[in-house]
């Protein structure tokens, strides 16, 4: 069969394995493509290479095309989010004075509870604390305010200073930061080199954070729909692919490759399978679903997703929430997921929308198919997000 | 209005930044800083309140500067990415050259175009030059490994230099690989053995 040559970018992050083994493992050759997989430096490096059409598609922040969309940040092209590339997958650690101070006061590193490590960490904090996080429109950054904003880090006074990832156990012992949240390998990197130690899974402040989305330039998903639909099954395939036990060993191998994250598989491997260790006392912590690339509707951009961003960065930048809930909202193309993945295994749900937030256990919903159900959404502070209710 | 244009280039290298620095300096009346660490680049820039920023698009620090773009951010004017102006196919021009630019609102683009046609040229010739050094060190790192293996087959199989390079060369045509790949395989499986 012939294929397509599609040039991809993304950064060397443990939930770029979606795009990686769809190219690796043979699903996007199944789908007629050849996935042209550009490395990228930097986050804005990947948005740019995006926005002027070096490259047709890319692994991205999900706030990151939400913010363009509401003029936020340098770059305004119209892009579209087609489908939630990983669930969760960022941990949030501190530096090894923090650490120290920590256990001084007889704190245990549960690696669970949210509001527990904030009580901890503001009793130990004497006036500011500086966050590492990798860019100034991430999950992470999101994840990070609802947490200080909702626990007893609120009397606090924190900075988030933009760190990229590679960088991050760097910036921990130079001390340009105290604690830093970023995406696996390079947290597991930060404790492997000594740097510092994990204090919370990103779960345990929101349990399904969509966290990278594949994205498009909107005007390419409209002239382009069949590659579209072909990069948007094969991502879908990759997915499933890695969310089955067996295959984790083999992703940890292929992504440990030089010409991708160049980071041993051992490391690599803490995250995909949710064992890790959080400390240089080697204590190690097991965390269910850490990371997620395709269970129940992982991979279906809800709009109520992008909503709940939007809303977020408007009571940041002092925006109207209505306004930059119509614009950001738009932007994840649960419409475009269904017309490209009807008629697959995939079964798609009957809303567009949900509750953030208000799913408590694994719950059965309306779909296409009548198999499909959602797993848990829950906040830490047990808070629900209703997009027709935020202002 | 005919004040000078400042421009921030970050560069770490300090050569490189000379040169960029001399290039600019020679195309028009502009004022040029650099600023060589990253530790509080965004504070550091916004210091020398700039009209443009230039940096290298491989620079992995370059998304610290995106905090230059928030209206609360510590530059008061509002700063935007080069590529999203009107400016398309230079935009993408200085993409594809590998240098990225930050550039304060309300720039006209008639005093933009000739820093950032500079900025392009300057900023290929240093990649170009970065591939060429890099291209270097390969081969001769390659060239070491072809004389490891080569002692390691002078030694084990009792012949002189001619004869194991000989041996190597025939080993990379049958088996439709290149000499220095045959040669890092030797050395690599010698390494286990021993």
């Amino acid at each position: 069969m012939k294929t397509v040559t599609l040039p991809v970018a993304y950064m060397p992050l443990v939930d770029a394995a979606p795009l990686i083994i769809a190219q690796e493992m043979g699903f996007a050759e199944a789908e007629g493509l050849a996935l042209d997989l550009i490395a990228a430096p930097s986050w804005s490096s990947v948005r740019d290479m995006l926005a002027v059409g070096r490259v047709d598609a890319a692994h991205l922040l999900s706030p990151v095309p939400v913010a363009m969309a509401m003029g936020l940040g340098g770059v305004t092209t119209p892009l579209s989010a087609v489908s939630v590339m990983s669930v969760n997958g960022d941990v949030i650690g501190v530096g090894r004075e923090l650490e120290q101070r920590l256990r001084d006061i007889g704190y245990g590193f549960d690696f669970a509870d949210a509001l527990k490590a904030a009580q901890a960490l503001a009793q130990v904090t004497k006036d500011t604390l500086v966050f590492g996080a990798p860019f100034p429109f991430s999950m992470h950054v999101e994840l990070l305010r609802y947490w200080f904003e909702r626990s007893g880090l609120s009397e606090k006074q924190i900075k988030i200073r933009t760190i990229p990832p590679p960088l991050m156990a760097e910036a921990l012992s130079t001390g340009e930061v105290d604690a830093f949240c970023v995406g696996e390998p390079w947290g597991s990197v930060a404790v492997d080199q000594g740097a510092g130690a994990l204090l919370l899974p990103g779960t345990a402040i929101w349990r399904f954070a969509p966290e990278k989305v594949l994205s498009v330039r909107q005007d390419w998903a409209e002239t382009e729909p069949e590659k579209l639909g072909h990069l948007i099954r094969a991502v879908w395939k990759a997915g499933q692919w890695l969310s089955l036990p067996k295959s984790k060993t083999t992703a940890a191998e292929i992504l440990s490759r030089p010409s991708y994250l160049d980071v041993s598989s051992e490391l690599i491997d803490r995250a995909l399978s949710g064992h890790f260790t959080i400390s240089s006392r080697a204590e190690q912590r097991t965390v269910d679903d850490f990371i997620g690339f395709h269970a129940g509707t992982t991979n279906f951009p809800w709009r109520s997703q992008a909503k709940w961003i939007a809303h977020r960065l408007s009571l940041e930048n002092g925006l109207s929430s209505s306004e930059a809930q119509r614009l950001g909202g738009a932007v994840f193309r649960s419409d475009l997921y269904r017309k490209h993945m009807i008629g697959t295994d995939a079964d798609l749900p009957g809303a567009s929308e949900k509750l953030e937030g208000s799913i408590l256990h694994i719950t059965a919903v309306a779909s296409q198919k009548g198999e499909l159900s959602l797993p848990p959404d829950t906040f830490f502070d047990g808070q629900i997000f209703d997009p027709d209710e935020a202002h | 209005m005919n004040l000078k244009l400042t421009i921030v280039v970050v560069e770490e290298d300090r050569d490189r930044a000379v040169a960029i620095v001399d290039a600019l300096t020679q195309s028009g009346d502009c004022e040029v800083f650099v600023i060589g660490t990253t530790i509080g680049l965004a504070r550091k820039i916004a210091a020398h309140a700039p009209d443009v920023v230039l940096i290298d698009i491989d620079n992995p620090t370059r998304d610290m500067l995106e905090e230059l773009t928030l209206a609360s951010g510590p530059l008061e004017r509002p700063v935007a990415m080069f590529v999203s102006g009107a400016a398309g196919s230079l935009a993408r021009a200085a993409v594809e050259a590998g240098v990225s630019a930050y550039v304060v609102d309300g720039l006209t683009p008639e005093r933009l175009k000739p820093v950032m046609d500079t900025a392009i040229a300057r900023f290929q010739m240093v990649r170009q030059m970065r591939n060429e050094l890099a291209e270097t060190r390969r081969a001769l790192e390659e060239r070491k490994v072809i004389d490891r293996a080569k002692g390691l087959l002078m030694k084990a199989k009792g012949l002189d230099e001619v004869q194991a390079y000989a041996l190597l060369r025939k080993a990379a045509m049958d088996q439709g690989r290149r000499v220095a790949d045959v040669a890092e395989a030797l050395v690599t499986a010698s390494g286990l053995l021993s």
